[in-house]
């Protein structure tokens, strides 16, 4: 596997560095579904898709790890908390799947759970990065002042 | 297979009464393992003796397999179908976000029956299917703009993929293609006609869901170990750099690069048309197809001025592969790579499959050279070798069919050949168009045997290769066992499916190791009899269709242009062909 810093110390983020070199071959969706050992792309927190047609290249939608983020001030049962540093942390038992958070995010970056009926929230793992086979994307500090 | 995967599952469309159902299929997917394995299954089952290619009780059948969805580069989809163009077996293998997105629907294959009464799209999404009217996109002109279309107007962006067919395929040319997402294809063997037939424009499907495994633990290290060598090792370099028009080059200064209608098997133009001149000149993007590191799809940003307004251009992004730089670049002696990319881009937007136009053009000009035809039966177009713009309006005619004489060509170069003369060098394989090698007897055997009739069915290209570069030459029989052999493992990779760029990576031991925490247990010999019995199954489709491969026609100019290997003997050939009976 890639040997890349995994999260410590500071808060991290995946940082989009370089989006042209993204070739859509969504590397990262499935690593995110593997950390719990499934295939697919059910469980990813992370989404890479067209800018209208692939010909145009990609976007990549992922948390960016907010110091102040809405989806956590729209939460009504405080299931997403702030995390120190920027970001948030998922309190599933909280949570009612009221959906205000997937509402609240301007990038799209929350996603959804179907069968749980809960959103999927990025825990900052780095796990994306790590199966990104063009440094598209990377663990970072999360940079002051952010979102 | 794992308890809650839903690879067994098998969505029947009928397109006649709009209805579908759902079967549960584990017996089938435990034979057939998925792909190409279940496919043939299905295609005995379900297509009646005989039947009319582009008639409604010819099949569709798209399936995936096992490792679709779990493991990097199982990213092909495989098509079932009674070809138009050869009247017998069709199969195509597709790449793109088909694949996975059939796999996160929720199937292991779609099967689509009947026929629409009116042009219809299809939107399949889990347990959904709706049926789309698509009679405001029949007839438009290019197979990029029903995608733009359907694009804005569906959901699922990101988890989906658009199949769709273009003019050709509403107009039912035999060789009409399924264009997927975009630069990828079910390209030979005129799938998108059958689609035409069934008034069937085009099929989305959108799907998002975790696959369980066995074990997690072993299911990851496999992971690993696939991952590695597809980003880190030398296995994929080839396709990743340059991508297939790597292959340009080499091939030309072996003497193997088919030149126009394979009248010379080198091309004096070769360099302006090679994957590295095109790398520093125009590839303009990189893409990849899902869940594949790879990314060997290179896209050409072509600029053309418009042809009356100054400061005016079109900037469009073409596909190139190795493929249709040697059909519709050497094959038509066109060296221009501007020229070359508006031809690609003409026969894409038509939605034509690249190898067999190339090819039908190239006999075309050859006939008219003789005086076959005059200008009369060209609708006044001058073909001639190296002159693109010729072949752009006759493309476009084998679409509009002015004439008998387009009409034939419609039908692909043998069939033309029959009513106009000039059998000899139309080169055609079992009534299929003749791929970019003409490398010796290995190369022709497998286009003469190969199920398909493709050069993926056994490579023989790359057997010659390795003679050509101080290897063994081998017995007609030698060589029938070889390329036998190998196209028995391939279909195991289809089955599974992965796609064939990574044979080097799926190694028996590899897909042994990758089936095991999926709950599958297939050791090498279980593989090994799995494809051969997967390749007889095919055998007997097709004889029961009418293929009698001692009775193939072998073109004569494939014997006459000598290859890096010297002169083909006919008599080589048929010893070896005996083999496949």
């Amino acid at each position: 596997m890639p040997e890349k810093s995994r999260g410590e110390g500071m808060a991290k983020r995946i940082s989009v560095i370089d989006v042209e070199r993204c070739v859509g071959c969504e590397s990262c969706m499935f690593a995110c579904t593997r950390r719990f050992g499934s295939g697919g792309t059910g469980d990813a927190r992370i989404a890479v898709r067209s800018v209208g047609g692939i010909r145009r290249g990609f976007v990549v939608v992922v948390c960016r790890a907010c110091s102040d983020p809405p989806c956590a001030r729209v939460c009504p049962t405080a299931a997403l908390t702030v995390r120190e540093g920027g970001g948030v942390v998922f309190h599933p038992d909280e949570c009612l799947g009221c959906g205000n958070c997937v509402d609240a995010c301007p990038y799209g970056a929350v996603f959804w759970d179907d069968v749980a009926g809960k959103p999927q929230i990025c825990v900052y793992c780095g796990i994306c990065a790590q199966y990104c086979p063009y440094d598209v994307i990377a663990l970072e500090e999360v940079p002051n002042g952010n979102g | 297979m794992v308890t809650g995967d839903p690879l067994h599952r098998v969505l029947t469309i009928d397109l006649s009464r709009r209805r579908f159902h759902v079967e549960e299929r584990p017996e089938l997917f435990a034979a057939g393992l998925g792909g190409t394995g279940v496919g043939i299954r299905l295609l005995q089952e379900l297509c009646p003796p005989g039947a009319d290619p582009l008639g409604p009780d010819n099949p569709i059948i798209l399936a995936v397999g096992p490792l679709v969805g779990l493991y990097p580069l199982a990213s092909k989809t495989v098509a079932l179908f009674k070809s138009p163009h050869t009247g017998n077996l069709g199969e195509g293998h597709a790449g793109g976000r088909s694949a996975v997105s059939i796999r996160m629907a929720g199937y292991g294959a779609i099967v689509i029956q009947g026929a629409s009464s009116r042009p219809v799209y299809l939107v399949i999404e889990d347990d959904r299917v709706r049926f789309r009217d698509a009679s405001a996109l029949w007839g438009l002109s290019s197979g990029s703009t029903v995608g733009s279309v359907i694009r804005e107007r569906e959901t699922g962006s990101g988890y989906r993929s658009i199949m769709r067919i273009g003019p050709a395929g509403e107009k039912r040319v035999s060789y009409a293609c399924v264009i997927v997402d975009t630069y990828r294809h079910f390209g030979r063997l005129g799938l998108g006609a059958v689609f035409g037939s069934k008034n069937l424009k085009a099929i989305v499907v959108i799907g998002k869901r975790t696959l369980p495994t066995a074990d997690p633990r072993g299911y990851r290290k496999v992971y690993d170990e696939i991952f590695h060598a597809a980003t880190a090792s030398p296995l994929m370099k080839k396709y990743h750099e340059l991508g297939t028009p790597m292959n340009v080059l080499p091939l030309n200064e072996l003497g193997a690069l088919p030149t126009r209608n394979l009248k010379q098997a080198r091309f004096e133009g070769a360099q302006e048309i090679s994957g590295e001149r095109l790398a520093e000149t125009v590839l303009g993007r990189r893409l990849a197809c899902a869940h594949c590191p790879v990314a060997c799809i290179h896209l050409a940003a072509l600029r053309v001025p418009h042809p009356k307004e100054p400061y005016f251009y079109k900037t469009s992004m073409v596909g190139y592969d190795y493929e249709p730089i040697y059909s519709l670049g050497s094959m038509l002696g066109i060296s221009s790579p501007t020229g070359l990319l508006e031809l690609m881009e003409e026969v894409e937007s038509q939605g034509l499959d690249a190898m067999s136009t190339g090819v039908v053009l190239a006999w075309a000009t050859e006939v008219l050279e003789r005086g076959l035809i005059t200008t009369k039966e060209t609708d006044g177009i001058a073909l001639s070798f190296g002159d693109y713009r010729g072949y752009i309006g006759a493309t476009r005619r084998i679409v509009t069919q002015p004439n008998e004489f387009y009409r034939a060509l419609a039908n692909g170069a043998e069939h033309a050949a029959s009513g106009y003369g000039g059998l000899d060098f139309a080169l055609t394989f079992g009534g299929n168009e003749m791929p970019g090698y003409h490398t010796g007897p290995g190369a022709a055997l497998t286009f003469l045997a190969g199920a398909r009739h493709s050069h993926l069915d056994s490579a023989g290209y790359s057997v010659d290769q390795k003679a050509a570069a101080g290897g063994d030459t081998l017995s007609p029989d030698a060589l029938a066992d070889r390329l036998l052999g190998e196209e028995r493992w391939r279909q195991v990779l289809s089955s599974l499916v992965v796609c064939f760029f990574s044979r080097g990576i799926y190694t028996p031991q590899v897909v042994t190791d990758a089936l095991r925490p999926l709950g599958i247990e297939l050791d090498a010999d279980a593989l090994k009899e799995f494809g051969r019995d997967v390749l007889a199954r095919k055998h007997a489709f097709k004889a029961r269709e009418g293929f009698d491969v001692t009775q193939v026609r072998i073109p004569r100019r494939i014997l006459e242009t000598p290859t890096p290997l010297g002169r083909i003997e006919e008599s080589y050939l048929r010893k070896a062909l005996k083999k496949f009976e």
